[in-house]
């Protein structure tokens, strides 16, 4: 059971549901939990592993050997991302914006491309008490986060029990990195109309992506009805709603969670995995 | 002309609540959201759209099945693992895995691949009752964010020269990939709205070694700072060990929430202790983009 948890929009508590809910699933069975947002991953803050094994993430990128190349021009004609260009007679390469599809030195006609690996991030891999804890990570600078993404995942031990991914904010490429193929998506939004209207896109994404999904609403008391006039006329179920208390903030602020400091939780995350169960059943 | 871009890294710190602010506050300003993936700034802002262009991604491989030999060869050099095997044998082309390279195209022996155009989103001129507005919509699923989001700054950049605007104000995505990027060249100030939070804290590091990586001159404001001040002193320990100026604190105020339930900027709905505090926040940002003006006069 693979359970993605996605928002639209930042700071909606994403990464709080994944890591309260991996604690008190773990305390049951075998999860892993991938962090996702590997622009900005936190989840570490409060689950604690111990990364005890790093893994680099890179793309082949093209380096041209100035020699063989005679600046003919197949190479630019070949790139889909201007990630190259002839200057001064010799393709000159841009790294950075080189999405590694091999195109070009599969045309060049003097062989004066070799592939060699690009750098983008890493992905860390250990134990945090019974969860078995994932985190990609880019390189700051690098705007290609998808393969840290992917290779995140790849570290998922498919037989084994629950898996918990905590995806980025929004709802593009990066998001579509994290939830393709996971049996639910839990969106946690805040009732707000930004929160709403983020929310609106996140479920356009799910349903074209044909993932069971639900709502969980946090700060559900400070905002006005949108969200949840939005759910029940879309048919989408609302699991959990989390009040806005000062504790909370203070506890989250302090990477302390929510299951640990305040017990009477524990059961309100249980029933939360028991209905998304139950979704995923039916 | 100046621009300035309002960025966070961890998202929901409050960026689009600031700008909001500053859109009712700054003379003579155009105004663009580059948040295209989960754009909210014209919530606050109730535009009139004036113009609407289609922007295109690249287009992506598409597979004729009836020309297609099930050989496999445009799955083997696909690096996205977008051609797939279907259960009749046949490959097909997942349309949300391929970044629109080409290499499968040329090299299907049956020619069976060929590219088709993909809508990835929408961009919008409208007016506003605080001055234009350039946005966008990025379709939910799509790439390239990064080129929708420069290709939103260079509409406003030429309308600013034109019609002789004298400020730029961005509000950013969150994170610190593509569309972040992409928002940040060429910026003359970045304001990055922090939290008083673990998460908040590490969030905002990473976007000052990429905003120093571009060599953008960066301020920071610190939102709901009370909710958690060892925190916020935390931030401030960091900021003046790292020689970056702190330009505000707002105190956590639910009625800054309650403005935006009302579809208005603060300023127009109330004037709490948090409303207070980013009027403060937009007068320092004023402040220090004239100071940069007059530098280069």
């Amino acid at each position: 059971m693979k359970l993605a948890v996605a928002s639209g929009k930042g700071g909606t508590g994403k990464t709080t549901i994944a890591v309260n809910l991996a604690r008190v699933l773990a305390e049951e069975g075998p999860v892993q939990f991938i962090d996702c947002d590997v622009e900005e991953p936190n989840a570490h803050f409060f689950l604690k592993p111990s990364l005890d094994t790093e893994r680099e993430v890179s793309i082949l990128v093209p380096v041209i050997d100035r020699v063989l190349c005679n600046g003919c021009g197949e190479c630019v004609k070949a790139c889909a991302f201007n990630a190259i260009a002839v200057l001064g007679h010799k393709a000159l390469v841009f790294a950075e914006i080189c999405h590694g599809c091999g195109g070009c030195a599969r045309v060049c006609p003097t062989k004066a491309i070799t592939e060699q690996p690009n750098r983008l991030g890493v992905v860390s891999t250990g134990p945090a008490g019974n969860i078995f804890f994932v985190e990609g990570r880019i390189d700051v600078g690098t705007p290609l986060s998808v393969p840290v993404t992917k290779g995140a995942r790849r570290e998922i031990k498919e037989q084994d029990g629950i898996v918990i991914l905590d995806a980025p904010p929004g709802t593009t490429c990066p998001v579509v990195a994290a939830v393709a193929g996971c049996d639910y998506v839990l969106l946690v939004t805040e009732p707000t109309p930004f929160g709403l209207n983020d929310l609106k896109l996140a479920v356009e994404l799910v349903r074209e992506l044909d993932i069971p999904h639900g709502v969980v609403i946090n700060r559900a008391d400070i905002g006005d009805q949108g969200v949840e006039e939005f759910c029940r006329r879309e048919g989408i179920s609302i699991h959990l709603r989390i009040p806005f208390e000062r504790q909370f903030a203070e506890t989250i602020a302090h990477g302390g969670l929510l299951v640990d400091a305040f017990p009477a939780w524990r059961p309100k995350f249980q029933a939360l995995w028991h209905k998304i169960q139950e979704e995923v059943t039916v | 002309m100046k621009q300035l871009l309002i960025l966070s890294g961890k998202g929901g710190t409050g960026k689009t609540t600031a700008a909001g602010v500053f859109a009712a506050l700054a003379p003579n300003k155009i105004l663009v959201d580059c948040d295209v993936d989960a754009a909210d700034f014209h919530l606050l802002l109730a535009p009139e759209i004036l113009e609407t262009h289609d922007f295109d991604a690249l287009p992506g491989a598409k597979i004729d099945p009836g020309l297609c030999n099930g050989c496999g060869i445009c799955a083997s050099v696909c690096r996205f693992e977008a051609a797939l095997k279907q259960a009749d044998g046949k490959y097909y082309v997942d349309p949300y895995l391929c970044e629109g390279c080409r290499v499968c195209v040329t090299a299907c022996p049956a020619g069976a691949i060929s590219l088709v155009d993909r809508l990835a989103g929408q961009w919008f001129v409208s007016s506003t009752r605080f001055g234009p507005l350039i946005h966008a919509r990025l379709i939910p699923g799509e790439e390239n964010s990064g080129l929708l989001v420069a290709k939103i700054r260079q509409v406003a950049t030429q309308k600013a020269n034109e019609k002789g605007y004298d400020l730029i104000i961005i509000d950013g995505p969150p994170g610190i990939g593509c569309p972040v990027i992409s928002s940040l060249t060429g910026i003359d100030l970045a304001l990055i709205i922090t939290e008083p939070t673990v998460a908040g804290k590490h969030d905002l590091e990473r976007v000052i070694q990429l905003a120093r990586h571009f060599n953008i001159p960066v301020q920071v404001a610190i939102n709901k700072w009370d909710l958690a001040p060892e925190k916020t002193d935390d931030i401030e320990a960091y900021c003046a060990a790292e020689n970056i100026p702190v330009a505000g604190r707002i105190p956590f105020d639910a009625e800054l929430v309650k403005s935006i339930a009302g579809g208005k900027t603060a300023v127009e709905a109330h004037s709490g202790p948090g409303t207070e505090a980013l009027v403060a926040l937009w007068e320092n940002m004023s402040r220090i983009l004239q100071n940069k003006s007059a530098q280069n006069q």
